[in-house]
């Protein structure tokens, strides 16, 4: 069972940890920073978080001692060439550690749109040319921010070589050689707000987070702007799951790491409004692969509640029966029994961009 | 004519059915829709009269490339759609 929970804010990084059957706050990290990802890496026991200084611009930071020391690192940084459009980092949207077999591998993905890699815990960072020279990228565009982003990097466990990213709106891409050669995934996904003849074109899906079974990492669950979806081979493919209820729409996707036909999702109305449908804020889960799905409530507030669930603020421990989850509005809450029941943790947080819990 | 089209997103704040207009280029097809939608220009066009940085125009299946002048040439038999760039929660 995990023993630590860490919330990454628009006002800081909380860690909380187990006493008796509840979570208690222990400490608080960049109060007044926004954190933008974190990563606790259950490889060191390092622990990882992404700053988005405004002004001042985006930082890394790493703490070896579980979060009371922290030691600044380079921030991923594209090489620098001259032109007014040159890209420039402006937001550490996730932090993936590379694998069992690597360790001090981490990958970093950013907004605009680049893959980054460091062999050496977080001390350097290159930029994985391989995605960022795809003739396919010029059609990337932002979703949700100015500038495309990678948001998810999947590290395939029984194989770190292989990753599978998800680019908002970029599509899914997947490379079995570490990164150096690159395939555009994502057939099947669709996207409606294309002229209809390039809704299946792949290089501007807005998959809003991809989660990969660790037990069967072939399967990949997708919540796309445009509904779910699931990959049986890497997301190579995918087929879309109509029967979500309430919604099909939403940003976050959690998978059981054991069980590849249980996954949880935080539905919303579609894509014009993105407040929980009827005001009625629940938790959506199928334990069939996607052939059902029922709306878990029990201990998540009574309507109306306006709640929204960003794409990293959905996080399942490695037993596959306890959930968090963070909302826009600064709810922080447990899940138990596989979301069955939920526990409200906190009320009172700041806006949540990510849940993580301690590997 | 060319024809236009607006997303479903736009709707929900002003109404603006697919029409079929007169005009050479982005700029004069929207216009011409402005003529009897006056309102509608604020919500796709700045002050300056460019493309609202969160709106994507596109001729058949390409996005424009001049969002500033709108001067992306427009057949008759052209469909112009009007999309909103995805935005966040």
């Amino acid at each position: 069972m995990t023993d630590r929970l860490y919330v990454a804010t628009r006002k800081g990084l909380f860690t909380l940890t187990r006493a008796g059957a509840g979570w208690e706050h222990v400490r608080t990290a960049f109060l007044g920073d926004p954190v933008t990802a974190v990563l606790p890496d259950g490889r060191d026991g390092a622990l990882y978080a992404g700053l988005n200084l405004g002004h001042f611009g985006v930082k890394l930071h790493r703490s070896d001692d579980g979060g009371d020391c922290w030691t600044e690192l380079p921030a991923p940084a594209f090489p620098a060439v001259d032109g007014d459009d040159a890209p420039s980092v402006s937001l550490i949207w996730t932090l993936a550690a590379g694998g069992a077999d690597r360790p001090g591998l981490l990958w970093a993905g950013t907004i605009p749109g680049g893959l980054f890699g460091s062999t050496d815990r977080g001390e350097s960072w290159t930029l994985v040319d391989g995605l960022w020279a795809a003739p396919e990228r010029a059609d990337w565009f932002g979703g949700g921010y100015d500038d495309p982003g990678i948001h998810t990097v999947c590290v395939d466990p029984r194989d770190s070589r292989r990753l599978t990213v998800g680019v908002s709106c970029g599509g899914v891409w997947t490379s079995a050689d570490g990164g150096a050669t690159w395939a555009l995934g994502g057939t099947g996904l669709r996207a409606d707000y294309m002229p209809p003849n390039r809704s299946d074109d792949r290089a501007v899906q807005d998959p809003h987070r991809l989660a990969q079974c660790r037990a069967a990492p072939d399967i990949v669950w997708c919540q796309h702007h445009n509904g779910i979806f699931r990959s049986a081979d890497g997301g190579e493919t995918f087929t879309e799951i109509t029967t979500a209820a309430p919604s099909s729409f939403g940003f976050a996707v959690a998978v059981h790491p054991a069980d590849p036909n249980t996954a949880w999702f935080a539905p919303a109305v579609k894509d014009d409004c993105r407040v929980p449908v009827d005001g009625r804020f629940v938790v959506s889960r199928t334990t069939d692969g996607g052939a059902s799905f029922e709306a878990l409530s029990d201990g998540l507030p009574p309507p109306p509640a306006y709640d929204l669930v960003y794409r990293h603020a959905l996080d399942i421990d490695g037993t596959g029966e306890h959930l968090a989850m963070g909302s826009t509005t600064g709810n922080l809450w447990a899940g138990q029994s596989g979301g069955e029941r939920w526990t409200l943790l906190s009320p009172h947080l700041p806006p949540i961009n990510q849940v993580a819990f301690g590997a | 004519m060319p024809r236009v089209s607006f997303t479903a997103n736009l709707q929900r704040h002003v109404e603006c059915p697919p029409a079929a207009v007169a005009g050479g280029t982005v700029g004069a097809v929207l216009d011409a829709v402005f003529d009897g939608n006056p309102r509608l220009r604020s919500y796709l066009l700045d002050n300056r009269g460019r493309l609202r940085r969160h709106v994507n125009v596109f001729v058949n299946d390409r996005a424009i490339e001049d969002r500033a002048g709108l001067t992306d040439p427009v057949r008759p038999d052209d469909q112009v759609h009007v999309f909103q760039a995805l935005s966040g929660g």
